[in-house]
């Protein structure tokens, strides 16, 4: 490799992103703000008992302005602008003179942050009037209940005696995975997320009856008493997959592609790979967690097949397994793939969906929005006849319940929630988790930084969010004349677009708005 | 039960008959078993497997296997453990032994893709060849392979503390040897070469962790770009004696002769090879 030469033997032309303003005449000197700011910020100057700030390090994470106790800072984008220009935008010529300055590939954390379509934002619901009455969620039952995995072709029931009492279902059921909500917590490894972090989603979800996800990085020992609650994933890495691991889980996932990244794998830096994340992932401390881009062990749909049932097997066929993959062009084609393959839940990841860290120009360049991989795919695989063979799990850009019961009803059975439940834990998008100095003690493995964070309360946080969002889904079930989460599914008579052109309905599936 | 899937018939499940259907495939005595696999799928192989580790055999005995897949994959009994010892008579399919717990499979043939994929302890001895991907991921036990093995052989192999996996080739190797590597002993001996050079490229390409030992002739553009050869150590001979010694001793090879040769030791240069490919 090319020696390259760093950016410390250079003076640096980045302007900085955002401007600190410290109201002087409110800040006390406590020093809040320079013991919280991990990307070392502000420094006081006992001399001048005055407190500095360096904006060049500054990421916009807002903690300091939050702990602040006297609000003496505000912390906003800097206005300092290079000439307009509507092709060589600021994020252009900052990227151009990072790349000029360290000759490396830009990296970056959360979603894909571009204006591209967000056609949630260009769908709406239905509401019964007149011909057919709404439901009031407060004082009726309301089903949100969900069952995961493969369905039967039919159902066969066996009536013992002649008075419709006893009655028992003859056919062989596959492994369904039953969660309260039609939500589960987005994959997000130990290693990319704190210990404090994971563990407040695995409370979370074992609390409100839902499914948190470990991503690649294992399942530490003392946590496995979560695994009734846990999807955990079997990726390119293979990181902490034992016997035990697979068999402790309520759904076992295969990791083929994510949202924010498709088609590369993950590096997890060797300065992230502490004792703890070493025990767990099972590679010496230091050393580089390397995802490798494909599964080697998958190079086809029959291959697929293989791990799918490999897993099956060392699960003795009780638990669904997942295969997850970034939208991508064609994808209704991979997903009936994968169902034929085997898979018992298929998982598809959008464009917007969220990351640990990935190559900007990946992120914001590669895969299709989730909304219209999600229409797709439900329509092909009902046109093929085997929709039921597989439960639909949709990740990417999620941000509120509306998303969610649009999503449900273009076909999906539940939604991968993962920015929303960073953000009800304290993230506040910044885009920095690759760093590793996550002040909010999130996406960090600094034990000063993810003591932050404390389980007990965050997940409470995560809790209250479920609650929230399952509330107003069933307010707007109600407003619909439904009462059950599955009347919903895939029924898109209740979506109309607004602002959309010809194609992208039909790619939806639905009507304009006014017919 | 029929299983299809959209009409065309499953792989895997389609017309898997039940254990009490199959019983009769398995003749166990005291805490040995027979089990004739020439009529069983994989599914029934590893339904009858399981049923007869949990009657208290210990040793079970397959006849006239031919492609079944993932066989010794669905041994995993948490409390109590029982280790098995499985003899296999034929040509077992892929996924061979696939995230095994501890057990023991001797192979009287050859072995396909992916022999000890994601393996988590025991044993499996080959006495023929097997194909690409052999102890991929794999996270600790020994696998020993008489013959030649495929591509991409140990493909990120782990190791942690005293968990250290060891697979010993008597054959050469395709491309991509211990790629990814980032634990593990890999021990490749070259025995069926004579005086021919080692024909894998790519060897230990994105290593960044664990030690490979190559007997034979290899070229330096043979190698990957993240390794490097180092000097053996006392730790390593004595590694080499007894892995090596054992190879001998069960697949017939003298021991002196093999530990005699030229062997090459390749270590990952660094524990981070692509730090640097990345702007902060």
């Amino acid at each position: 490799m090319v020696e390259l030469v760093r950016g410390e033997e250079m003076f640096s032309h980045m302007l900085p992103e955002f401007i600190v303003e410290r109201r002087e005449d409110r800040c006390i000197r406590c020093r809040v703000c320079e013991r919280q700011c991990a990307f070392e910020v502000h420094k006081y100057d006992k001399e001048l008992d005055m407190v500095f700030s360096d904006e060049k390090k500054c990421v916009g994470c807002q903690r300091c302005a939050v702990l602040c106790p006297t609000d003496a800072l505000v912390i906003r984008p800097h206005p300092g602008e290079y000439r307009r220009n509507a092709n060589w935008t600021r994020e252009r010529i900052q990227d151009l003179k990072k790349q000029a300055e360290t000759g490396g590939v830009i990296l970056t954390g959360s979603g894909n942050d571009k204006p591209y379509r967000i056609y949630w934002d260009h769908i709406v619901l239905n509401a019964s009037q007149v011909t057919n009455p709404s439901i009031d969620p407060l004082r009726e039952p309301m089903e949100l209940r969900t069952f995961l995995g493969r369905k039967p072709d039919a159902l066969e029931l066996r009536f013992n005696g002649g008075d419709y009492e006893d009655v028992e279902v003859a056919t062989e059921l596959y492994p369904n995975v039953m969660i309260e909500t039609p939500m589960v917590f987005s994959a997000m490894s130990y290693g990319a997320i704190s210990y404090q972090a994971f563990k407040s989603l695995a409370m979370a979800a074992s609390e409100y009856g839902t499914l948190f996800n470990t991503g690649e990085g294992g399942l530490p020992k003392e946590l496995r008493k979560y695994g009734k609650n846990a999807i955990v994933q079997c990726a390119s890495g293979r990181f902490g997959v034992d016997p035990e691991y697979l068999n402790c889980a309520a759904v076992v996932e295969i990791k083929i592609g994510q949202g924010a990244k498709p088609g590369i794998g993950g590096h997890l830096p060797g300065e992230k790979v502490t004792l703890p994340i070493s025990v767990t992932r099972m590679i010496p401390e230091g050393t580089d967690a390397l995802s490798p881009a494909p599964q080697h062990d998958i190079y086809s749909i029959e291959d697929l097949s293989m791990l799918i049932y490999a897993l099956k097997e060392a699960t003795n066929y009780e638990t669904p397994v997942s295969v997850k993959i970034a939208a991508v062009h064609n994808v209704a084609a991979i997903a009936s793939g994968m169902v034929r393959a085997g898979a018992d839940i298929i998982a598809i990841d959008g464009l917007r969906g969220g990351t640990g860290a990935a190559p900007k120009i990946i992120r914001d360049n590669v895969g299709i929005p989730i909304e219209l991989a999600l229409a797709a795919v439900d329509r092909r695989l009902r046109e093929e006849g085997i929709r039921n063979k597989c439960s639909i799990l949709v990740a990417g850009g999620f941000r509120c319940s509306a998303d969610v019961v649009k999503a449900i009803a273009l076909g999906a059975d539940a939604v991968y929630i993962g920015t929303p439940a960073l953000v009800a834990m304290g993230c506040t998008l910044c885009q920095k988790c690759y760093t590793g100095k996550c002040n909010w003690g999130i996406c960090t493995q600094d034990p000063y930084l993810s003591r932050r964070l404390n389980p007990e309360i965050a997940s409470k946080r995560l809790v209250n969010l479920l609650r929230g969002w399952s509330l107003e889904i069933k307010e707007m079930l109600g407003g619909m004349g439904i009462n059950a989460v599955e009347s919903l599914r895939g029924n898109r008579e209740h979506l109309r677009g607004v602002g959309l052109e010809d194609w992208e309905l039909e790619v939806l599936g639905i009507k304009g708005a006014g017919e | 039960m029929e299983y299809s899937i959209g009409g065309l018939r499953d792989m895997f499940l389609g017309n898997v008959r039940r254990l009490e259907d199959i019983l009769s495939y398995a003749n166990i005595s005291d805490d040995i078993a027979e089990i004739d696999a020439s009529r069983l799928v994989h599914k029934e192989i590893n339904d009858l497997m399981q049923y007869c580790a949990l009657q208290g055999v210990r040793k079970i005995v397959l006849r006239g296997v031919c492609g079944q897949r993932y066989l010794g994959t669905r041994l995993y009994f948490p409390n109590p453990r029982p280790r098995l010892e499985i003899e296999i008579h034929g040509h077992p399919g892929n996924d061979l032994g696939a995230f095994l717990d501890g057990h023991r499979i001797v192979v009287h043939g050859n072995a396909q893709d992916g022999v000890g994929n994601t393996m988590d302890g025991g044993e499996i001895l080959v006495h023929g060849r097997a194909g690409d991907v052999v102890a991929m991921s794999m996270r600790g036990g020994r696998i020993l392979i008489r013959d030649d093995v495929g591509y991409r052989t140990a493909i990120h192999m782990k190791e942690y503390k005293d968990k250290v996996p060891v697979l010993v080739v008597g054959g050469t190797a395709q491309d991509f040897f211990g790629e990814y590597m980032a634990g593990g002993r890999v021990v490749l001996l070259g025995l069926n070469l004579g005086n021919k050079p080692h024909r894998a490229r790519y060897i230990g390409t994105g290593m960044h962790g664990g030690i490979m030992f190559i007997r034979g002739k290899v070229e330096k553009w043979q190698l990957g770009k993240e390794v490097g050869i180092v000097d053996m150590e006392r730790e390593d001979w004595k590694l080499l004696e007894k892995h090596v010694g054992d190879f001998c001793e069960i697949f017939g090879f003298k021991r002196d002769e093999v530990l005699g040769g030229d062997f090459l030791k390749l270590k990952p240069m660094t524990k981070r090879p692509y730090g640097k490919v990345y702007a902060y």
